[in-house]
This record gives C-alpha cells, structure tokens and sequence, in this order.
C-alpha cells in the first residue's frame, strides 16, 4: 500500500489558479476567479488520493495544472521533488512521470486514428526507435488493460463505451507513468460495466506500481477506492485525511453535508441536509466560504480570515475554526 | 436517394470537364490559336464545325476544349492555395487564440468587407495579366470563408479529450495542429474547396470578360464571351457555347460539393438513418 | 387490478423504425401507479426508460412509435388519444420534468411567465391573475424572493433554481401525475439532496403521484414506494424499494447491486473486488433473442437463450421476470 517512508511522489505547494474575466480595460474592477484558492496537497507513492467537491470547487483546474494542461497562477508543483518550472524537468520528462484518464470515453480518442497509431506516437516521440520494442510495449500495455493486442488496428467508434476507455486508460500508461489523474474514470459509462474499470484500475494499481490522484462526485466509488480523501470548496481544501475518517467520521460541516445528502437505498437519512445554493465564484464569501451555508454558523465565521487548515488528529486536517466546539457525528454506527 | 444524385450528376459533370480539358488535344479539331480562317467567320455550327466559327473563323468546339484546361487550372489551383492560407490561418488563430486570433480576424473581416471580385481586379490592375497573376490575385483573395470554417471547428475541437491528451503526452502545438486537429476538420473543408473551384471558375470567367484576366487570343471562356458581345444576337452560338461550358461546370461542381458535403457532415449522415 | 390505479400500462411495445426494420424497443411493459403513489423505473442506456415516459405522456416522435399494448389514464385509453385532446392532458393532469432544465425553459421568457402560462392554458386564467399564482407557484417551491424572481430569465439562475422552476411550472395546475426523467442527473450532490426532497414534499402535498426515472438505484430506492427494474427494453423486475437492495431476485438486479461501490461497504466489508456484470449492454438494433439479458448472465440455461420469460409474481410479492425464480 502506501509508501510513507521515501518523500512525496507529488507535493503541490500554495497552488492558486486565477481566471481573469474581462472588466478592468473601462475602469470597472478586475474581476477575477479564484479557481484554486491557495491548496497544499501531497500524494504518496501507492496511494489513491480522492478528490472530492461539487461544482466550481476548484477540483478540475487542480488536476489540470498538475497534468500540465493548466498554468497556475501562483504555487509550485513538485514531482518527486523536483519543481515542475524548474530547469530539471522538462515538458517530456513531466509527460513520463504523470498522466491522465479523461472522463468522456466518446470525445477522448482521436476518431481518425487506430489504436495502435494513438499508442505508438507518444513512444515514438520519446525517443522509442525500435519497431519491434514498440510493438512490445504496445501488447504489454494492452493486455494490462483486458483488450486483445488484435484490437489496435480498428478505430475508436469500433468500441464500446468501457473498452474506450479501457484504451483512454492504456494511453496513459503506454509511458509506464508513476501518477495517473482519473478524471471521473466511470461517470460516462453504464452503470453495469463501472464495477469492470474500477476494478481494473485498481489491480493496475498494484501490479504497475501507480500512484492515482482520483476526481469523482461519486461519493461510493471515492470511498471504495480512495487510501486518502480530500474535500474541496469554492478553491479550498477543507478537509482530508484517510478515507475511513473521512468518511466514518468526517468533522468539517460541509462533508457532512455532502455525505448526508447521498440518498441511503435503505430509506434513513444520514443526517442534516445543507440549503441555498452553491454561492457565485466571483464574490466569494469573507473568511469561510462556506460560512453562509453552514448550519454551524456563528459570528467567529465571518471573520475576514482564511481559516487554517489544522491537523486536529494524526493525518486528519480540517479548516473550520469551530472544530474544536462541535460533536463528532459519526455517520456509520 | 438524394446524396447519391448529387454526387453521381456532379461527378458526372465535373468528370467531363476535366476529360474534355486533360484530352483537349486530341479531342480538337483544330488548333485553338491558330487556325482562324476569316472566310470561315461566323459560321453556324455544322458537320465540319461542330460549335460553330467565331468572329475569327476559328473552331469554337476547339477553343471551348482547350478552355477546359485554362478554367480548371484556375479552379483547382487558386482553389488550392485559398484553402491552404485558411486553413494555416484559421486553424492557428483557433488553436493559439491571444493576440494572433485578434490579428487574423481583423484581417479576415477586412477580406470579407471587400467583394472579394473587386479585390481580385484590384490585384490584376497592378500586375500584368495571365495566368499566372490571376492564380495569384484569386488564391489571394478568397481564403476568408476557409478561414473562418477552419478557426470555428478549431474551437470546438480544442477542448476535446484526446487533443489534451496529445498535448499532455508531450506534442508541441504544431504536432497536435497537424496530426489531431487538422485531419478532423478537413471535411467541411473539402466541401468548401469544391464549391470554391466552381466560384473560381466564375469568377476567371468574369475578370476574363471584363478584359483584365486572360488575354485573348487565349481561348478562356470568359475571353470567348467578351469577344462575342457584339455577336449575340447575330452569331448567338459563339456566346452560347462557352457559356454552357461555364454553366456545365460549376454546376457540377456545386453539385459534387452538395454531395460531398451530406456524405462527410454526421449529423446529415444520422437524419437519413 | 386496473380498476383503481391511477395508471395502468398493459403491455407497451414501442417501435423504433431503422433502416427499414422496426425494432422493439420496448416489449411487453406493464406496471401500475396508484393515485399518490412513487414508482422508479431504473435501468441504463438503451433500457427504455425514457421512451416509456414519453409514450405515456405522448411525446413520442418518428422513428419512435406505439407498437402496441394501451395505456389507461384514469380508465380512460390514452395511446391513440388525438394531439388535440393529449394536450389537455399535458401540463394539466399529466406532466413531466426533464434532466437538463436550460433546454426545457424558453429562453426568451421571464420565468413567471412561463409558470402563468399554465394557469391561463389550462384553467383559463386572466394573465394578471395567473402571474400573481406565479408568485405562490416560485415560493412553493422555495425560491427566496419569489416576487423579484418572478421577472428573472433562466440564464440568470443556477441549475438547482431552475430546476425548482420546472417543477412549479409541472405542478402548477395540480396534476395527477408526475415524470420526473433523470431531474437531478445534472445537478451537484448537495442541491440534487434538496431537488428531491422539495419533490417528495410538494408531490406529498398535492397528492400527485410521481413516476421517477434514474440510472441511480440508491436514489430510486431512497425515493419511491415501488421499484421497476428495466433491462434493453423489459421490465424485469417490480419490487417494493427496500426488498430490490436487500432481496434482489432478477440476475440482472443482483448484479447490479453487487457491482455497485455503495457508501458504507467498505467500512463494512473491507476493500473487496467488485462483483462484476461480465458483456456490455446491446444496442437496440441488436437484442438477444430469448430472454435479453441471456448473454449476460451466470445462471443462463438453454430455455433462456431461446424462449423470451414470461411475468412471474414472487412469493413474498412483486414480479419478476425470469425463467429460474417465481
């Protein structure tokens, strides 16, 4: 499982990224989108690391900067502590060291070209000359991932929705990475073929020796799939800590109300629900973000302060200034 | 069923034209330029002289065969070089956005404001016409709607999984330009380049008729049609004959391009299922 | 037995025409809903969910079509009924929501208009008095400032809100019965929780029956009385809520409940392997003959490849349909 011995595989340091919207040419205010509102994160060799949050939390930007798909606007990413801006890793080194699932099975495979083609230009283009090592690699990679090395010749639309993305998941390996970003690696799929991917990511896992950094708003496959859990709002992390605390016993309020508002099959319900809707990214509230929807609400809340994000137990960090005063709930008896 | 019409008749169309252009010299009679015969001047079409004589005597079967060459060159190749300056433009302002999206639609919309015609006349004013100049002024000015396609299906391309995907593999813009987003656009793009030949072949007619785009003795259909106006009501077949060559042409290719275009767009692929 | 329901389908088939054939899309469908009552119907693409709640409200359009089968509203037979008189019934006593609000509001129109429209269509309302119901109509369903709202576009409203406005357009004139079509699959976790709870307490209220479809089992399962499990175009199996996660009875059903990850399992149960359904789900030009779901089930015998299972009623009550139980 997790290797807590050696350092971080990936540590993100004060990570903020800053979408600019127009507005500030006539005079008016710059208005800007705090996407990612100043995040620390670490992912340790072995583990899965869940990401969790609804809309405009800030979670798919996170992932895109540290795929490289998203420059931040402030903070430093750290692979395997080198500094992704730094002269030690370059644009193709950093392709080798971390990639990604997408979510849509259907627009995430070039359409004009055969499997084989998509797997074969990366190695390819690093440096990979020999025909016959490529091949090699190409059937390995395939096998991983349950198709048949036969399949690379057809086209995607030749594809079912799962072995698409069965390919999505071979093209991120083909240059044996050491992270994989799972990008709601099973929300497009039916709900009958979603228990083959996750197991199968999941044996990849192991076998391969990766490191997942999952986004998912399907709290069930973050909890069966995740070692450690972190929670986002509005472009800040609130809580993590390891999946079973999270969420057994999860003590920042907003967890407790994303955990709550899953419909239980057996008809109880798992606690209060939270009303209002998700507050404008553009005005964010002062001092919590989440303070005006906060059932634990009191005046300490609405301090103009960032509150901290602190250890209140081994692993477990929660940014509420009112930790301390509330109950532990515990949601599972 | 409808497609399949427009591409038969189309490509039918079009198929004669070039046969009749690429075997022009052995399909003539008689040599376009050079045999003119005055005791031969406007002669109604006969056994001998299939189309007739123009004003000249010469053989206007001949001259509309060897008209075919001049019309398609200029169709295919002016065609040609627009599609290849849209698609470069178009396809980098999409992908690149920022300040050179800005730069080329100011210039596409400066393209646009002008009737592209008049731009064409403008450059054949200031260089010697033939041929050559109006390839150049007709590639030159024509590339705005390919531009526009190409940048607009750029866009909604961009963001798709597999072009991050490339990029995240390592590719460089100009890689994923070419291998991830160009073979996906071409579609339109061809459907565009086909009705664009047919506006081509127009508009060599026209700029030829007005005297500015091949010189006669030539023999451009449109330099056919400018010569025969004074003729039209006494001679009307030196008119009519270069005009149905016109017409047969860019109908087809109007009709190829019509074609083509419900055979490569999807969503007309899926109406029909 | 169809004397009281509200709704009774007696085995719907509904036609889809491709390339000069017609497939069955949906066969031999039968359920009932009770006045007030909540039915599911879950299943995953190509089940016929959706279609099935198009037909009853008659909304299908070429290449989909009624094969077969009635459907009785009220005992009145509603599956040939003329556009003309559908749409009496459309808005008033029957009406639906759908899964991506943006496309089902105008636009172009203030969303109190939109709401006073029904009351002027249906109950011939003047406009002045039906903007005023407007009003009631947005705080009924708990959109804070309902007055001021009232004149607001939906592109001025975030999803959850504009979700509540097409449940208060669907609810205005009290209908009998609700669709709601996947209303909260676009919607975040935390505003899906309040969508579904507002249509639990207004459909309480209203004594509205509701007919909901979803993908989500644990969801249907939380919000209906009745659960009717669809498989590539049959219902294979109708059970109370609480016996379809704990008793599951169709090889489908069971399957699906096994390969689900739900919360709580694993602290439970540990990180185990996912049961999973091995195959993919066919496409409707290509059902299994037989019993459809044959090419993918363990317990699969010969009779099940060639002979399509009848209906059987369970012992403890419900239906399930499948030739090795009941």
């Amino acid at each position: 499982m997790a290797d807590a011995a050696a350092g971080p595989l990936l540590r993100v340091e004060d990570l903020a990224v800053h979408f600019p919207l127009g507005g500030g040419l006539l005079g008016g205010r710059k208005r800007i989108i705090h996407a990612v509102d100043g995040v620390d994160l670490e992912l340790r060799k072995g583990e899965c690391l869940g990401l969790v949050g609804e809309s405009g939390c800030g979670k798919s930007s996170l992932a895109l900067s540290i795929v490289g798909l998203q420059a931040p606007t402030r903070g430093r990413i750290l692979l395997d502590g080198k500094d992704v801006n730094g002269p030690g890793l370059g644009r193709l080194d950093r392709a080798r060291f971390v990639q990604m699932v997408f979510q849509d099975p259907y627009s995430s495979l070039n359409p004009r070209q055969t499997v084989q083609r998509t797997l074969e230009a990366p190695l390819r283009l690093h440096g990979m000359t020999d025909r016959a090592e490529r091949e090699a690699r190409i059937a390995e990679i395939l096998r991983h991932v349950g198709l048949r090395p036969e399949q690379a010749q057809r086209y995607p639309h030749e594809f079912s929705g799962g072995q698409r993305q069965r390919v999505g998941i071979a093209r991120a390996l083909i240059l044996k990475p050491r992270i994989i970003v799972l990008d709601e690696p099973v929300s497009a799929l039916d709900v009958s073929i979603r228990a083959q991917i996750i197991n199968l990511l999941l044996e990849l896992k192991d076998t391969l020796d990766l490191s997942y950094i999952m986004i998912s708003h399907d709290l069930g496959v973050v909890e069966h799939m995740s070692d450690r859990v972190a929670v986002m709002y509005l472009g800040r992390i609130v809580e993590t800590g390891g999946w079973h605390r999270i969420f057994t016993a999860p003590r920042h309020p907003y967890t407790r109300a994303l955990i709550a508002a899953i419909p239980d099959p057996f008809g109880a319900t798992r606690g209060a629900k939270i009303t209002g809707d998700l507050p404008n990214p553009l005005e964010p509230p002062s001092g919590c973000h989440f303070h005006p929807r906060c059932p634990e609400m009191r005046d300490v809340c609405r301090q103009p302060v960032v509150p901290p994000l602190d250890e209140i137990d081994p692993g477990h960090r929660v940014r509420c200034v009112r930790t301390g005063e509330l109950a532990v709930e515990r949601t599972v008896p | 069923m409808k497609v399949r019409t427009n591409l038969l008749i189309g490509g039918t169309l079009f198929a004669l034209v070039v046969a009749a252009g690429v075997l022009a010299p052995w399909l003539a009679h008689t040599d376009p330029i050079m045999d003119a015969n005055l005791m031969n001047a406007e002669l109604p079409p006969d056994h001998e002289f299939w189309f007739g004589t123009d004003g000249q005597g010469r053989d206007i079967y001949s001259r509309v065969l060897h008209g075919a060459r001049i019309s398609l060159t200029v169709g295919i190749v002016s065609q040609l070089i627009n599609s290849v300056i849209g698609v470069c433009l178009g396809l980098s302002a999409g992908y690149w956005g920022g300040w050179w999206d800005d730069v080329v639609n100011g210039l596409t919309n400066l393209m646009l404001a002008v009737p592209s015609l008049v731009f064409a006349l403008a450059i054949m004013a200031i260089l010697s016409p033939g041929l050559t100049s109006l390839l150049i002024a007709l590639g030159l000015t024509n590339w705005s709607y390919t531009c526009r396609l190409s940048r607009a299906s750029t866009l909604s391309l961009k963001s798709l999984g597999y072009v991050q995907a490339a990029k995240m593999l390592g590719y460089g813009d100009v890689r994923i330009m070419a291998t991830q987003i160009l073979p996906n656009i071409l579609g339109p793009i061809i459907v565009i380049g086909t009705l664009g030949m047919g506006g081509a072949v127009l508009a060599e007619a026209s700029l030829s008729f007005l005297g500015l785009g091949i010189r006669p003795p030539s023999p451009s259909w449109g330099s056919m049609l400018s010569d025969a106006r004074d003729q039209i009501t006494t001679a009307p077949w030196i008119s009519i004959f270069p005009g149905l060559a016109i017409f047969t042409t860019v109908l087809g290719l109007n009709l190829l391009g019509d074609g083509l275009r419900d055979i490569l767009d999807p969503q007309s692929r899926a109406r029909r299922a | 037995m169809t004397g009281d329901a509200l709704l009774t389908v007696d085995r719907l088939r509904i036609d889809l025409a491709f390339g000069g054939t017609r497939y069955p899309a949906v066969k031999d469908v039968s359920f009932t809903i009770g006045a007030g009552e909540t039915l599911g119907l879950v299943g995953e693409s190509g089940c016929g969910k959706s279609i099935t709640a198009l037909a009853l409200i008659g909304l299908l359009r070429r290449p989909l079509g009624i094969g077969g089968g009635r459907i009785l509203f009220k005992g009145r037979e509603i599956q040939n009924l003329p556009e003309a008189e559908m749409r009496k019934l459309r808005g008033n006593r029957i009406s639906m929501i759908f899964q991506e609000p943006m496309t089902a509001l105008n636009p172009l129109s203030p969303i109190g208009r939109q709401i006073a429209e029904m009351f002027v269509l249906h109950q011939g309302a003047t406009w002045h008095e039906a903007e005023r119901r407007a009003v009631d109509a947005l705080a009924s369903v708990r959109v804070p400032a309902p007055d001021r709202r009232v004149k607001d576009y939906p592109h001025q409203l975030s999803g959850g809100m504009r979700q509540r406005v097409m449940i208060a357009i669907a609810l205005a004139c009290d209908p009998d019965l609700l669709l709601a079509d996947e209303p909260t699959t676009a919607l975040d976790v935390t505003v899906q929780a309040e969508i579904l709870e507002l249509i639990r307490e207004r459909s309480a209220a209203q004594g509205t029956a509701v007919l909901m479809i979803s993908h989500d089992l644990g969801l249907i399962a939380n919000m209906c009385a009745r659960v009717g499990v669809m498989y590539a175009g049959r219902l294979v199996e109708q059970r109370a809520a609480e016996e379809v996660f704990r008793s599951p009875s169709h090889p489908y059903t069971s399957g699906l409940v096994a390969s689900l990850p739900l919360l709580g399992a694993r602290a439970r149960d540990g990180q185990h392997r996912l049961k999973e359904i091995p195959g993919v789900v066919p496409a409707v030009t290509a059902f299994p003959a037989g019993c459809r779901f044959n090419p993918r089930c363990q317990a699969r015998t010969e009779i099940c490849v060639e002979v399509d299972p009848e209906e059987t009623p369970l012992p403890h009550g419900g239906l399930v349909r499948c030739h090795h139980h009941g």
